[in-house]
């Protein structure tokens, strides 16, 4: 399969144009020297067809404490391009070695839309600067921060800085860089006949959900121009991954989509099992799957109700958290927390299923049905949300794809793919469901293919309780953790693993593995590499509402205020998600 | 006129009453959304929370009473006690019942048109003292909404006018003994009813401060007892506009078996907790939208039935 992208590759641009890396997660890694980046990238997209359609993540390692590099090109920071190709149902990664004293590249922006952000964050986190970008400010820090926080001599703990002190010439400088000077966000002041208004919606703001920020140029209430502004909730996920043990990082993941919960373990823990090799025995499968679709259920009950009420319907929200509270009746059942179970471990789960767990997922699944018909007629065959939400914030598949757009933002625009069924993992090839899809990709269709999942979520969750497996719920394997205790008393090699995977975690073999599910929002991966340590050299958390936010400006240029808020509501997007 | 109105009973026991049921209102109503949304609503301070008004209006009196640097003083100062003072005022020439009044005034209804165009101003003139962006856009908002809503108001209740000849409001009660002006006048009626949500800027036409678009609309700046008179402002105007509703449509204090003026509480009761009602299950129209819906299907509308009722008029006539 791999092997046709790279005779591909050889013949276009010759043997040695490039170098092949193996890794654990059998996507073809190929070391590309930095003044054929952009012609890889173009051929790849435009020429090989069927190309590959959208640059699923961009982001960059800095390899100068890696001890275990195998052979790998020397490089002090590696950017890495990971593409995607819906045709082939194939990914492709190219890595570019970048040394110490010339950190610059040229940039994608006019290949990919979407590369502006992501070009934006590998500058503001490692320093690599892209020549040809149009805007290359920090994404994430604040304008006025000093260093780039995910190099390796960066400090990641307070205790590892001097004691912070806020002088006073040092608040008037952070005071004077939050001024909104229109011209630095590329926006004029005057046209030819009127002078604009210019709003600041967020990061305070109740529709802006969560801490957004949104810069607006109005023409009386018609929007001109609109600038996203994001990394206030930006909390260094990624940079935490690198202190905390393989094990201890699944809570960290709970908290990027906190409206997800455990789907956001899926990913990282099918990641480190890749990277492990531990395979994860079937009950746990199927548990993980049914957990996933709970969560996701959860997420769209939410996004539901958000969704009604940023369009002025006060009531349907609160039937939705009545329908959301009993999904979290269920999971603390489960798992013992609602929210943010943190219920995946590596190797399978953390508890088996509770006595009884069967009536209680039966009466839940028979019930939900019956309230989305009620919603259906409450809000989607309302006229007003109708007028307004059709036509409203629409855009192409291409356009969808061209700024990285998946999940429901992108079945709404009738693209039928689903990473589900295109790449099952944990064995969603066994089960029955369909893949909704919208038409106009506009507001009204994204809410109404979230809709239509949650159905499909029932189905899922129903098959899952009708043929749960009977057998363990952890896999039998030195790495998962808690590690097996059962032999530990008898025989001294178990008792010196458990010992040492509990007290310093369980050493990951070294290599790296990116693993992406359908999350709740889009497509969420985890690209994990390991230099056989307890802790990951590097965690890159590829989240679906970064490059979502990115389209915002495209969608709702010459619209009303009114619309860009009934938008933002359609996006569904978390602002933990965004920023990590 | 009417010599029994006026005196210092009515006059203070209206008042106070009025004041009373605007401010329980906001209990009433946050209890009512609470039991249609399946939960509780405010249920801890006294019987059923019942007293959670006085403590809210204790906490709004004992509010710092912050005017924004950037504010235009007087006039922030001055608006919302407009709001306030006109829906008040626009209470005397309700005719609640025979002999409870204060004042039966011949030009009752243009009286009451008046007023609550004027409160219009209160809006406008908040949000342009805030001197807040949100607040702007807010009052721009409420002055074009009032400003078209008001058309059809008025034009509206000119059916009833013509069926009753008069515009004295308590001959109006009176000209309804043979039926209520709601059958005759079923779209003027409809009209009214819209435009006079519209006026009392309540959802699903609250885009004046459409909390999920502009925060708080006009009264993003206001806090304390400034903001209490907005609050209680919005409950009086919708208790006013119930009380016209009635009178106008549905034969104001007229009703076997029960007192006069039972039955226009009773009635105007209902009404409010329509409102109510409506709040909590209609979604906002965007701002054009609303401006569409109002020239373009409420203008001819009320035109087409005042057409019709003259016809009527003139005929049997």
């Amino acid at each position: 399969m791999s092997d046709r992208i790279m005779r591909e590759l050889s013949d276009r641009f010759g043997d040695g144009a490039f170098a092949v890396q193996p890794t654990a997660d059998k996507i073809p890694t190929l070391w590309v020297a930095r003044e054929h980046i952009r012609p890889f990238l173009g051929f790849l997209k435009n020429e090989a067809p069927p190309g590959y359609a959208m640059l699923f993540d961009l982001s960059a390692v800095d390899e100068r404490q890696r001890v275990r590099r195998q052979g790998l090109p020397a490089s002090a920071y590696t950017v890495v391009y990971h593409l995607l190709s819906f045709d082939r149902n194939e990914d492709i990664r190219l890595k570019v070695a970048l040394s110490g004293d010339s950190l610059s590249l040229p940039s994608v922006c006019d290949i990919w839309p979407s590369a502006n952000w992501y070009e934006r964050e590998v500058w503001d986190m490692f320093g690599i600067v892209f020549e040809g970008h149009p805007n290359l400010r920090r994404i994430l820090m604040p304008p006025t921060w000093i260093g780039h926080p995910l190099r390796k001599d960066h400090p990641a703990r307070a205790t590892e800085m001097a004691p912070y002190r806020l002088s006073d010439e040092r608040e008037d400088m952070e005071q004077e860089a939050l001024r909104f000077v229109p011209e630095e966000w590329g926006m004029q002041r005057h046209s030819g006949d009127s002078d604009f208004l210019f709003l600041n919606l967020g990061p305070n703001h109740p529709s802006a959900h969560g801490v957004f920020r949104v810069a607006l140029q109005l023409d009386g209430e018609e929007i001109v121009d609109a600038v996203p502004d994001i990394g206030y909730h930006h909390r260094g996920a990624e940079k935490m991954g690198e202190r905390q043990s393989w094990h201890t990082y699944i809570p960290y993941t709970d908290r990027v989509d906190y409206l997800g919960g455990s789907m956001n373990n899926f990913p990282y823990v099918l990641a480190v099992e890749r990277l492990a090799g531990i395979k994860v025995p079937e009950r746990a499968q199927v548990i993980r799957v049914m957990i996933a679709e709970f969560y996701r259920l959860a997420s769209h009950l939410l996004f539901y109700g958000t969704f009604a009420q940023d369009i002025g319907q006060m009531s349907p929200i609160f039937y939705m958290f009545i329908d959301r509270e009993k999904v979290f009746d269920i999971m603390e059942s489960i798992s013992g927390a609602r929210m943010h179970s943190s219920y995946f471990r590596i190797g399978g789960v953390a508890l088996d299923l509770p006595e009884g767990w069967d009536e209680r997922v039966r009466e839940f699944i028979d019930y939900l049905p019956a309230r989305l018909d009620q919603y259906d007629r409450m809000v989607m065959k309302n006229s007003t949300i109708r007028r307004r939400t059709q036509g409203v914030g629409t855009y192409t598949s291409a356009e969808a794809i061209g700024w990285s757009v998946t999940g429901a933002g992108l079945r709404a625009t009738g693209f039928e793919w689903d990473y589900r069924k295109a790449r099952p993992y944990s064995g969603y090839e066994n089960y029955e469901f369909d893949i909704p899809t919208g038409q106009h990709g506009d507001c009204y269709d994204r809410c109404a293919v979230r809709i239509e999942e949650m159905r499909q979520s029932i189905r899922i969750i129903r098959q899952c309780m009708d043929n749960m497996p009977a057998g363990p719920y952890k896999a039998d394997h030195p790495l998962t953790t808690p590690p097996p205790k059962a032999r530990t008393l008898h025989d001294i090699e178990t008792l010196i693993d458990h010992f040492l995977n509990v007290s310093w975690g369980p050493v990951i073999p070294s290599g790296e593995a990116c693993v992406t599910v359908e999350a709740t929002k889009g497509l969420n991966g985890y690209y994990l590499t390991s230099d056989g340590g307890t802790m990951s050299y590097r965690t890159r958390i590829r989240t679906p509402s970064f490059p979502h936010l990115q389209m915002i400006p495209q969608m709702c240029k010459g619209l009303m205020i009114a619309d860009l808020i009934a938008i933002l509501a359609s996006i569904d997007f978390v602002m933990a998600d965004v920023d990590r | 006129m009417n010599t029994g109105l006026g005196g210092a009973m009515d006059i203070i026991g209206i008042l106070l009453s009025v004041i009373f049921v605007s401010a329980m209102l906001i209990w009433v109503e946050r209890r009512l959304l609470a039991v249609w949304q399946d939960r509780l609503g405010p249920n801890r301070v006294g019987p059923l929370g019942l007293f959670q008004v006085a403590a809210d209006m204790i906490k709004m009196f004992f509010k710092e009473d912050w005017i924004p640097p950037f504010a235009d003083k007087p006039v922030f100062v001055l608006a919302p006690t407009i709001v306030f003072i006109t829906m008040l005022t626009g209470f005397a020439v309700i005719p609640f019942a025979p002999g409870v009044g204060i004042i039966d005034f011949n030009f009752g209804l243009l009286y009451f048109l008046a007023l609550t165009s004027l409160s219009v101003y209160s809006v406008v003139l908040a949000g342009y003292a805030s001197n807040n962006k949100y607040s702007m856009l807010g009052s721009l908002r409420a002055a074009a909404q009032t400003v078209s809503y008001e058309v059809f108001m008025g034009i509206s209740i000119m059916g009833v006018v013509m069926l009753s000849g008069t515009f004295n409001l308590r001959e109006i009660v009176e000209a309804q003994r043979d039926g209520w002006f709601i059958l005759p006048q079923f779209a003027g009626f409809i009209v009214f009813l819209v435009a006079a949500v519209a006026e009392s800027r309540r959802a699903p036409f609250d885009l004046p401060e459409a909390e999920q678009e502009l925060i708080a609309g006009f009264h993003i700046e206001y806090s304390g007892m400034k903001f209490g008179m907005f609050f209680v402002g919005e409950y009086l105007g919708i208790t006013l506009s119930s009380a016209m509703i009635v009178t106008l449509f549905f034969g104001g204090w007229l009703g076997p078996w029960l007192p006069p003026l039972v039955w226009f509480c009773l009635k105007t009761a209902a009404f409010i907790l329509f409102f109510i009602l409506l709040r909590g299950s209609l979604p906002r129209p965007r701002y054009d939208q609303l401006m569409t819906f109002g020239w373009k299907a409420m203008l001819p509308v009320a035109l087409l039935n005042l057409l019709a009722t003259g016809a009527v008029a003139l005929s049997s006539a």
